[in-house]
């Protein structure tokens, strides 16, 4: 996994409340076997304003000019302003995925759904829990202010505004370390192999029939 | 394996306990997994990471397979994997195949009788245990909670990282009562429940808490109706759904294939019983109802929060007070073109779909075989689908003559799958049509782009192909 550690990027503002994991990546979308190549269709009944199905030639395709993905003072932004409970509905890792694979490499809003927000992280993707009303004047200035953008410290956990001002914000350690070092999770567990072992063989006594 | 509790726990707490393999002093837990549902979606990206790692399943015996989410319904693509048209489908379901294969994975493919949603599957083959951990890379994993286990959705990551490991790296989830009591109304049934629970909380109600179903109302439901509950507990924001174990749930698994049996059963009963909440047990939230207000629920908008009995009106935004949700109210009713003050029951429909992992188990096909018998689909309905959720409902329905009389009326009687609970298949609504649904998620173009869902319950979608409209069933 890439790690994370800092990033100075644009802001792209997506102001609506409940954004779910299918509109951030539509279903017809993940008949892929692969990991890659999601981000043309993210947002997709959005962002074109024809109907998307898998193998068109995105260049081709007409885009909503009202999205603000689309309009070209957001180009190239990689961190994504949202609202309530982001990434709500199904567990799909296509919608990370798809986030990635576009170029955000940060997202903002005041929650996250569960699922979603785990996913993240294993993909070297930070979300980024605010104050509704921190999220609100974020908002505001990113409408306000052409080539709004924000200095992300893991690390430090702070967000520097293009003024100066600092905004700290929480992340879990072991996710955030995890992050840093662009660790594989499966290869840290698998150091454990052995407290696993010897887990199987206690419950195994208690409860037999699940090892039958 | 439990400690002796020294104060009384919640089921949650009892069953975080129970698969606790090592804690980090940040409070990460590394928890075990008991039973991995997999199927041909959210795992393609898995097995490949495994295979690129050299690494093997850890325990192979605890997965079981099966296709639902992209797989045609109708017969003739059902004959083999190579008879379905969609080629992106039909690789997806080869893959399935090729991985259950290379890594000693029991599969129930296509032409299995067994075969069907996850969802419907695991319980019916008594994969799904009391006291187990159950995870699938699918947020309706929620479902298996009925069973007093611990069970919940993960991500494509999480998939392999279990594959590999049987175990998830996870922190704990507050626990939340749902206490339910009194008799349901007459035609008031889980499917009404679940949804009068999510519009009262929100679909972000529960973010981060484990939802324990409890109370008179919720012991009186039988195990399918405790499965529509836990199913949509994901929808009010709560990876977990639970119920506790009672005789019901006992009365279930009995002599399922893969329950235990002989003396094993004997024992694992003795122990499953003592997976419930003990009294005084504390929880973080507690929401109570009373079961006898309720009344049949449909969804109005875009998010299962936007909800309301069937006697009531579609909404009026510029009395909501806070701008966010006034702004999501709008753009609801613009997406379902719909007018604020319509009256739920002039609201006509264009297809009705019954089926997916929240209520396609053979009580929810009875249900809607008793409102649809001797009547006829309304003539303004373009397509009425019902679509069992394994192959084994719909042999039982069959049995009891339940295709005839959907037949009958005019439905179209399916193969098993998640269909156009999700339209990855050919199963989807055109753009502007308006659909009756029996699934959980009524989502921007969930069933199809542009299409419009109205979640309600299986009699309530019964009654709205008879007539039509939406309509409190036996009212028609």
């Amino acid at each position: 996994m890439t790690p994370f550690t800092r990033l100075q990027a644009l802001v792209v503002p997506l102001d609506r409340a409940n954004v779910d994991t299918d509109a951030i990546i539509p279903k017809q979308f993940m008949k892929s076997i692969r990991r890659t190549g999601f981000g043309d269709n993210l947002f997709d009944e959005w962002r074109y304003l024809d109907r998307g199905e898998p193998g068109q030639d995105v260049s081709r395709r007409p885009l909503n000019p009202d999205f603000a993905l689309n309009q070209p003072r957001y180009a190239g932004a990689q961190i994504l302003l949202a609202r309530e409970n982001f990434g709500c509905g199904s567990s799909r890792e296509h919608a990370p995925w798809a986030l990635r694979d576009y170029g955000i490499r940060a997202l903002i809003a005041p929650s996250f759904a569960d699922i979603f927000h785990g996913n993240c992280f294993k993909n070297g993707l930070l979300p980024i829990r605010l104050d509704a009303a921190t999220v609100e004047r974020l908002f505001q200035r990113v409408r306000t202010e052409p080539g709004f953008a924000l200095d992300l410290d893991l690390a430090g956990q702070v967000i520097t505004l293009p003024d100066g001002e600092r905004i700290g914000f929480e992340v879990d350690a072991a996710r955030k370390h995890r992050l840093l070092n662009g660790l594989d999770d499966i290869g840290l567990t698998l150091q454990r192999a052995e407290r696993i072992r010897a887990y199987e063989t206690r419950r195994a006594a208690a409860e037999p029939w699940l090892f039958a | 394996m439990p400690p002796s509790p020294t104060r009384p726990q919640t089921l949650f707490d009892k069953l975080w306990q129970r698969h606790l393999v090592d804690e980090t002093p940040d409070g990460e837990a590394l928890l075990y997994v008991d039973r991995h549902l997999v199927y041909e979606v959210t795992s393609p990206q898995a097995f490949e990471g495994l295979r690129l790692a050299g690494r093997k399943p850890w325990r192979a015996a605890t997965v079981l397979a099966t296709t639902d989410h992209n797989v045609p319904t109708t017969r003739a693509q059902r004959i083999s994997v190579e008879h379905i048209a969609d080629p992106l489908s039909r690789q997806q379901v080869r893959q399935l195949d090729i991985n259950c294969r290379e890594f000693g994975i029991t599969e129930f493919g296509l032409g299995r009788i067994e075969q069907g949603i996850i969802h419907v599957v695991g319980p019916e083959q008594g994969a799904t245990l009391p006291g187990m951990t159950v995870v699938a890379g699918d947020s309706h994993t929620s479902t298996h909670g009925a069973f007093g286990a611990l069970a919940f959705g993960v991500g494509t990551s999480d998939v392999e990282h279990v594959l590999a490991t049987q175990t998830l790296a996870i922190k704990p989830m507050r626990r939340m009562l749902v206490r339910v009591e009194g008799e349901l109304p007459a035609g008031v049934g889980a499917k009404d429940l679940i949804l009068h629970i999510i519009g009262r909380i929100g679909t972000a109600g529960a973010t981060g808490c484990a939802i324990e179903f409890a109370g008179s109302t919720i012991t009186a439901l039988s195990m399918e109706g405790r499965m529509t509950v836990c199913n949509m507990a994901i929808e009010a924001g709560a990876r977990v759904g639970l119920v506790g174990v009672d005789d019901k749930t006992i009365a279930y698994l009995k002599d399922r294939p893969y329950a235990p049996h002989g003396a094993l059963w004997d024992a694992a009963v003795a122990d499953w019983r003592t997976l419930h909440t003990d009294p005084g047990a504390e929880f973080d939230r507690t929401l109570e109802i009373d079961a006898r207000e309720l009344r049949p629920m449909v969804t109005w908008g875009t998010s299962p929060e936007m909800v309301v009995p069937i006697d009531g009106r579609v909404p009026d935004p510029a009395q909501e007070s806070d701008p966010v949700r006034r702004a999501s109210m709008r753009q609801a009713l613009a997406y379902m073109g719909l007018q604020p003050g319509t009256p739920m029951t002039e609201i006509a429909i264009d297809k009705v779909f019954i089926g997916s992992c929240t209520n396609a188990r053979i009580e929810d096909l009875r249900a809607a075989a008793a409102v649809v018998a001797g009547r006829q689909v309304a003539s303004n309905v373009r397509q009425a689908l019902v679509v069992p959720g394994s192959g084994l409902v719909k042999a039982q329905a069959e049995a009891e003559g339940l295709d005839r009389i959907f037949q009958d009326a005019g439905f179209e009687w399916r193969e098993p799958g998640c269909s156009m609970c999700l339209g990855m298949n050919d199963d989807r609504l055109a753009p502007g049509e308006r659909c009756a649904s029996t699934s959980n998620r009524n989502f921007e173009g969930r069933q199809g782009p542009g299409g419009r869902s109205h979640l309600v319950s299986p009699a309530l979608a019964a009654a709205a192909a008879i007539a039509g409209h939406f309509i409190e069933p036996n009212r028609e």
